[in-house]
């Protein structure tokens, strides 16, 4: 993509009204969904070939063999493994996942009920993660080799090696168990009613019914799950801010800017920070992957009853149509992150090659 | 070679914070190769003994003892044979699958290269985790298991690192210069892409392993690893929760284990990253 030399106005328009974007973004589209058929591809093969007999499995230990059979047919497990792989596909383009091969619900219609809870916290996590994470790394950059650098180095080794089912567990213990402050884990406590859904999410729900005690409840209840997934996911993002601060600190165009009379405030936070921040932004479709990764093992702590928490209830009980329908799940909301994520850079930097 | 190597150690040995990263990993191998002498109940780690059972931290069960009454000092040490077997088999396994697909896929142009790294994109589609979960879930809950799914997530890694630089190797001038004196293939790739490509993966291995750790231990968490009484560290601190906050020595020294053996592994790593892949910063910027 050439944007030439011209101003910013020109350069903006060419990024949206040129053919670069559109092209780049439509070949994305594209192998996107390749990649997804992929994935549901090797999930679908792993957990159809690999166990002896999934059949007997869902039917459990006592079923004689005649249920076994009926069974293996009901399921469709006699069918050719290709067609049973075609029947999936064909199923998955109208949003069907099958069904949960122990409470017969809709695969889809679990997914889509627990989704709120976990953009819910995934977001409120991603925002923490950059809301702290850019500002304590251009911090760290610009007093490197300060006592306060070397603070920041310090939390950011231990959030990249801190195991968070644990940092959970000791949250919990210290602010929920000791403290009292805040409670052990779900949404809300047993007694309270969620508020009208409109997003689902009931931060946002409550203030718009401007049910404000509800509000408090719902943030005190978020809170340590919050921190818990933020925590590795800051470490990433400050490092790389720093690393990217630090790399523009004395490249000619901050000198000239600098030169020029401009308040170094202004030098800093925005000329600086724009140039540091495409290698961060990068990072972050990266950690929006962690992040939902994360959330998996967080939600199961916190008994957030959001898709991770469902994915380990269903391993649990051996659902495999259930935790292939997560996985397909997360890798197509991945997928649609990174295309996000690449458009963005290309925002911030249109000199980039993708 | 040798005074290469030699330059590269005594690099490393100049970096305190690698030099510590190398202690904590040489303790643990010393903890896993000596846990029968070092624990103190070397026979008790998975016996029942109900009398002692999660007793706190003392003289005698130096970290205190479990809901079986079993030293958690000793289990631990156990666990450490467990934690390295998994990290150096999985990333074993992961080096010797994803290093060479990515060099063919590197210094080809065609389908089999671009076969490999679509199938590369499929399993980096997902985060590791996730697969990792659905992998050892279909397989079931066993030690080769875990390492089987971690292996089969982590491969796509060195892959991709391996093709990015095995391309910007292949149009160096001395590869041409091979290929014309009429080098067969597999010569070029292994005695001069190969070589020059080491650093960049043996960086990836010893961040790749504290990395997988980490991964282990949540999948031993969710109950996924080798079942009871393995003293498997993820899993210890699943049973410890039905016993807090009383036996807080329970959850807190397994995690404690894992942090620093983890902090070991990363301090190392970025050691050898400044050392080995100046062209890198500590930071990991990646390369444009």
């Amino acid at each position: 993509m050439d944007n030439g030399k011209g101003g910013r106005l020109k350069q903006a328009s060419a990024l949206w009204h040129g053919p670069g974007l559109a092209t780049f973004a439509l070949r994305r589209l594209v192998w996107s969904v390749a990649t997804v058929a992929g994935v549901v591809a090797v999930t679908f093969l792993i957990s159809h070939v690999i166990p002896a007999d999934p059949a007997a499995l869902v039917a459990g230990e006592r079923a004689t063999r005649e249920q076994i059979e009926a069974l293996r047919h009901q399921l469709g497990f006699d069918r050719p493994l290709l067609t049973q792989l075609a029947d999936y596909y064909l199923r998955l383009a109208q949003g069907d996942l099958g069904k949960s091969l122990f409470t017969s619900r809709p695969i889809s219609a679990d997914l889509l009920s627990r989704l709120p809870a976990t953009i819910e916290l995934t977001l409120a996590a991603m925002i923490l993660t950059v809301g702290l994470g850019v500002p304590i790394g251009v911090l760290s950059a610009l007093r490197r080799n300060t006592w306060l650098d070397h603070l920041v180095r310090l939390v950011t080794v231990s959030g990249l090696a801190i195991a968070s089912f644990w940092l959970a567990i000791i949250l919990q213990l210290t602010f929920a168990m000791d403290l009292g402050w805040l409670p052990l884990g779900s949404r809300l406590p047993s007694g309270v009613a969620p508020p009208p859904t409109v997003t689902g999410l009931y931060l946002i729900d409550s203030l718009l019914t401007g049910d404000f005690a509800t509000f408090g409840t719902a943030a005190a209840h978020l809170a340590l799950p919050t921190v818990t997934l933020a925590f590795p996911a800051m470490a990433t993002i400050v490092r790389f801010t720093r690393a990217g601060m630090l790399d523009t600190l004395n490249k000619p165009f901050v000198q000239y800017e600098r030169a020029m009379g401009l308040p170094e405030s202004l030098v800093v936070w925005k000329y600086m920070l724009r140039n540091a921040l495409t290698s961060t932004v990068t990072q972050i479709g990266l950690v929006a992957g962690a992040l939902l990764g994360g959330a998996v093992v967080i939600e199961a702590v916190f008994d957030w009853p959001g898709l991770g928490y469902y994915a380990v209830n269903s391993i649990i009980m051996s659902d495999y149509n259930a935790v292939l329908g997560f996985t397909v799940w997360v890798a197509i909301i991945y997928i649609v992150i990174n295309i996000v994520v690449d458009v963005l850079h290309r925002l911030i930097d249109p000199r980039g090659t993708g | 070679m040798r005074s290469e190597t030699a330059l590269v150690l005594r690099k490393l040995a100049e970096d305190r914070l690698a030099l510590v990263g190398l202690l904590i990993v040489l303790a643990l191998l010393a903890c896993a190769v000596f846990a029968p002498w070092l624990a103190t109940f070397p026979e008790a780690v998975t016996e029942f003994n109900p009398a002692h059972r999660l007793r706190p931290p003392d003289s005698v069960y130096l970290l205190g003892t479990d809901r079986l009454g079993a030293d958690i000092y000793s289990r631990l040490l156990f666990g450490a044979r467990i934690t390295i077997a998994i990290a150096l088999v999985a990333v074993g396994v992961a080096v010797a699958v994803g290093v060479p697909l990515g060099l063919i896929a590197g210094i080809h142009d065609g389908v089999a290269s671009n076969l490999i790294m679509r199938l590369a994109d499929i399993f980096l589609a997902v985060p590791q985790i996730v697969l990792a979960i659905a992998i050892a879930q279909t397989l079931g809950p066993s030690l080769p298991n875990v390492i089987l799914a971690l292996s089969a997530t982590f491969w796509p890694w060195f892959t991709r690192l391996v093709y990015a630089e095995t391309r910007s190797v292949r149009n160096e001038t001395f590869i041409e210069a091979t290929v014309a004196l009429g080098a067969s293939p597999a010569r070029v790739v292994c005695l001069h892409v190969l070589p020059n490509i080491v650093s960049p993966i043996i960086v990836r291995i010893t961040l790749g392993l504290g990395f997988t750790i980490l991964t282990a231990a949540a999948l031993g968490f969710l109950g996924l690893g080798a079942p009871p009484p393995t003293p498997e560290w993820g899993r210890t601190i699943a049973e410890s929760r039905e016993y807090l906050p009383d036996a807080w020595w329970y959850a807190a020294a397994p995690g404690l284990a894992i942090f620093l053996v983890v902090v070991g592994f990363n301090m190392l790593g970025d050691g050898l990253r400044d050392v080995l892949d100046p062209r890198t910063r500590r930071a990991g910027r990646p390369r444009d």
